[in-house]
């Protein structure tokens, strides 16, 4: 059965609406494949506007490996602004695709990347206008079965009642896995229909499927166990871990969207997991251990997605890019190689005690001098041991010194206000700090117009963290202390108009709490706020506090518990966790431990340098550290081309 | 240093991009092409590309102009395959030429549209163009980020013609004869600019012309009026130097 575009419906819609051209599709490196070829569909969903979910590398590496295979057909959708989705509704034109602009509900399977808990309501909005039913259980043989992945996959109970299914972890072969399964129960004939396929997802260990679990409450609210309700079906589901990165070298055609995007440039995954042990980090904690791609494996990705894309700017990814064990040997080597091309190159998460200038002046040789950044994450010494994020103030001041001394003008720092144990103090030592930068960027520059911004985010406690139990802090004392933090930074104007201040109020904080430490009962919130119009959580102009907390009490309070009992609540050791059945690798009584560490104000190594301290994950999941040094070098291409990273021989002998 | 002016489109879903996104979607091609671009110097060099106006967002082209500026000589029409390859279908490139001095800009003076209305009578749509072009002054309403402002729009439209009922016009999905009206107007590029969306509010101001869908626009032609009201290829000067 061949499926109709609905293009011509979308597109008298278009000039109705702002920014059309995200919804027209036509990427440079899409893929759209016909239809009646292909035995099993995907259409991949990123939850956000179109803008910030096209560069999302998780989809883009998913979309390719999926299109690569020749039976298998992968088409990407996103969240539509309410502009359109008015405009949708009145006229009946269905969630599509943006390759082939094709409705979603003909697909055999959805994928939804969750990189934030605060894409649920888009995902509902998608679903809807889709006409897929939004309760799983209410969904048929026509529907696609909807798999989520993503960080926010490692809890995914809040979602429980509307997703079909959950993939912890590294996707790349999960989905290859999933497709087989599929493939062959849909050549079967689907035998046992829905229930049956998603029985043989359940019974490879590594596919989530809530509703074969059933979870049992005590009478105070919290959960006394979570259990299979069928047979064939694990007590825990595992993450997926990929090995070797040089065998996945994705994307290898990024994709360049005609509209403008948050990431203006071509990424490179350099390493995946960080064992820094912030403790704050739900990223590190879930994506270990440490694999790092090759210097080879780098450099080849990154002349090919250059030739691919014609980007301006390379983006070398991680988690903590200064980190990986050859990035001197990498900068230098990719910064020679593209000198005349006008190639920049930037590590956008470095440490400051894993940085130095020379890193610095090798990543603006080719291309614009960039701002640096910088995330000491606390303001005190004592807060930083809390969080293991152990960068001394001194670290940073003679880095910003050597990087003013350079050359360079502004440095933004990032921190957290919230945090277990934090007190007033601890967030007023920001200020003090970014005094100091800037005290420190007038000696080296010998000017007075240096600037520091300092940027602050509501600490957030996620699950599969030491903070998994911590309170959360609730947003009247964020604000007194963003309130107390402004007025000392502005307390002695000569040092004071050079410091940038930039937060944002703490409620929509306490929101993403409830969702990412919450259980199935807050599935009815999130879908109580969508029916009152909920979308685009992640955005200021579009969240409500007040819908939230209205609903939350609404639907909460008759279960016996409220928003603060899911967010301002410390857990207790024994306490069944909403996701204990999801199983990240990392030891719960490890766990434990780091989290009294952190009380105690105790620092943990870096598993990398130091002994393993039995985190849990390796033995757990069968894996092991991969870093390098290789020793190899990175060859020079020659030539290049002359202004550009190319050369094309019909142009220029 | 070699300058080159180019004609290009902008066709079908891509007339839905802005003149930035085609921008950078071309600066992107020429790299990719294997360009030899000239760089800006200073601090935040980008390569030299000249543009020459550029169509509204949500309108059509097939008469964009660009220029580039290349640090090695290279074959206009090498250049021209090279990039066309690398651009997106829908913006072609479709002429090349070496620049021989002067300034593209002043060689534009006035664009040839097309405007397609479909679900409209070609005969009510005559009357109206009449009834627009019987007036002195014809004041549309526009929004702009400062506000509303007030265009006149009869001075700029120099003509304005509509194509007479063809017998293969578009069909309905029950394959009935879907009417649709086509205007071919020469509008003079004046400040502030009259767009065709100024001009198709205008026609509703005059004759109370509403459109059942948004209408199509596509320019054809830009160039310098002749003394016939019609307009000269601006890369024309360059290709016979």
């Amino acid at each position: 059965m061949s499926v109709e575009s609905v293009f011509p419906r979308l597109e008298p819609l278009l000039p109705r609406i702002s920014k059309p051209v995200q919804y027209v599709g036509g990427e440079l490196n899409a893929t759209v494949k016909d239809w009646d070829a292909a035995s099993v569909r995907w259409a991949l969903m990123y939850p956000d506007a179109y803008e910030v979910g096209l560069p999302n590398q998780g989809v883009m590496i998913l979309y390719e490996i999926l299109n690569e295979l020749p039976d298998v057909l992968a088409e990407r959708t996103y969240a539509v602004w309410p502009d359109l989705e008015k405009l949708m509704r009145e006229h009946g034109v269905p969630q599509f695709t943006v390759d082939a602009h094709r409705p979603l509900k003909a697909f055999d399977l959805m994928g939804i990347s969750f990189a934030t808990e605060l894409g649920y309501t888009n995902m509902l909005t998608a679903l809807d206008l889709a006409g897929i039913p939004i309760h799983a259980a209410d969904r048929t043989e026509d529907d696609p079965i909807v798999v989520a992945g993503g960080h926010a996959a490692f809890n995914p109970e809040p979602i429980a009642d509307f997703i079909d299914a959950a993939v912890l972890g590294d996707g790349e072969e999960a989905v290859l896995e999933i497709t087989e399964i599929v493939k062959t129960w849909k050549a079967e004939g689907c035998p046992g229909g829905r229930d049956e396929v998603l029985t043989r997802l359940a019974e490879t260990g590594g596919v989530y499927i809530p509703r074969f679990y059933d979870v049992e409450y005590l009478p105070d609210g919290r959960i006394q166990r979570v259990v299979p309700n069928r047979d064939r079906v694990p007590y825990r589901v595992f993450k997926r871990t990929t090995m070797d990165l040089d065998a996945w070298p994705y994307p290898k055609q990024p994709l360049v969207p005609l509209a403008e995007s948050v990431h203006e440039r071509m990424s490179v995954e350099i390493f995946r997991g960080c064992t820094r042990g912030c403790r704050f980090c739900q990223a590190g904690m879930i994506t270990r251990p440490v694999r790092e791609r090759s210097i080879e494996g780098i450099g080849a990705m990154v002349q090919r997605g250059l030739e691919a894309t014609g980007f301006e700017e390379v983006g070398l990814l991680s988690l903590s890019s200064a980190d990986h064990s050859e990035i001197a040997e990498i900068t230098k080597g990719l910064a020679d190689r593209y000198e005349g091309t006008n190639t920049g190159l930037s590590l956008p998460s470095t440490r400051v005690d894993a940085f130095n200038i020379d890193l610095a002046n090798e990543l603006s040789r080719n291309g614009r001098r960039s701002g640096l950044t910088f995330a000491p994450e606390g303001g005190s010494e004592r807060m930083r041991r809390v969080i293991n994020k152990m960068v001394s103030e001194e670290d940073l001041i003679r880095t910003v010194s050597a990087a003013f001394s350079n050359g360079w003008r502004q440095v933004k720092l990032y921190f957290m206000c919230g945090l277990p144990t934090e007190e007033d103090e601890d967030v007023l030592q920001i200020a003090e700090m970014a005094k100091n930068v800037i005290r420190a960027g007038r000696q080296a520059s010998g000017r007075n117009d240096v600037r520091c911004t300092i940027s602050i985010g509501g600490f957030v406690p996620k699950p599969h963290t030491p903070f998994q139990w911590a309170p959360q802090c609730d947003p009247d004392t964020v604000d007194d202390r963003l309130r107390k933090l402004r007025e000392a930074v502005n307390a002695d104007r000569s040092l004071g108009r050079n410091i940038g201040m930039r937060y944002h109020d703490g409620k929509p904080s306490l929101i993403e709490g409830l969702l990412s430490r919450g259980d199935r009962r807050v599935g009815k919130v999130i879908e109580a706020v969508w029916r009152d119009g909920g979308r685009f959580d992640g955005w200021t102009e579009h969240f409500s506090y007040d819908r939230w907390t209205t609903k939350a009490a609404e639907q909460l309070e008759p279960l016996g518990v409220d928003l603060a009992w899911f967010t301002t609540r410390e857990r207790e050791e024994l306490e069944v966790l909403p996701w204990d059945h999801l199983d990240s690798g990392l030891d719960k009584e490890w766990l434990w431990a780091d989290w009294q560490d952190a009380l105690d104000e105790r620092e943990q190594d870096d598993c990398r340098w130091t002994p393993c301290f039995d985190c849990g994950v390796c033995p757990a999941m069968g894996t092991d550290i991969e870093v390098g040094p290789t020793g190899r070098k990175l060859l020079p291409i020659s030539p290049v081309g002359v202004g550009s990273p190319v050369k094309n021989p019909t142009l220029t002998p | 240093m070699q300058k080159l002016r180019l004609r290009y489109t902008k066709r079908g879903r891509l007339r839905f991009t802005s003149h930035r996104d085609i921008a950078r979607t071309f600066e992107r091609a020429l790299r990719r092409a294997g360009v030899p671009m000239a760089y800006s110097q200073g601090f935040s060099p980008h390569p030299k590309v000249s543009w020459v106006g550029a169509a509204p967002t949500g309108v059509a082209s097939e008469a964009e102009y660009v220029e580039v500026s290349v640090v090695e000589r290279v074959d206009p029409e090498a250049l021209k395959i090279a990039l066309d390859q690398a651009l997106p279908p829908g913006i072609d490139v479709v002429d090349i030429v070496q620049a021989h001095g002067g300034n593209l800009t002043e060689r534009i003076d006035a664009s040839e549209w097309r405007i397609e209305l479909d679900g409209v009578e070609p005969e009510r749509l005559a009357e109206a163009v009449s009834a627009f072009l019987a007036q002195e002054r014809v004041e549309v309403e526009r929004l702009t980020k400062n506000g509303k402002k007030i265009i006149d729009v009869r001075p700029a439209v120099v003509s304005a013609l509509v194509e007479p009922r063809s017998s293969d016009a578009g069909h309905d999905e029950a394959g009935l004869s879907q009417p649709c009206g086509i205007l071919m107007t020469v509008v003079r590029q004046v400040t502030p600019t009259v767009r065709p969306d100024d001009v198709l509010n205008a026609l509703r101001v005059v004759a109370d012309l509403v459109p059942p869908v948004p209408a199509r626009a596509i320019r054809m032609a830009q160039g310098r009026l002749d003394d016939e009201g019609g307009l000269v290829d601006p890369l024309q000067q360059d290709r016979e130097s």
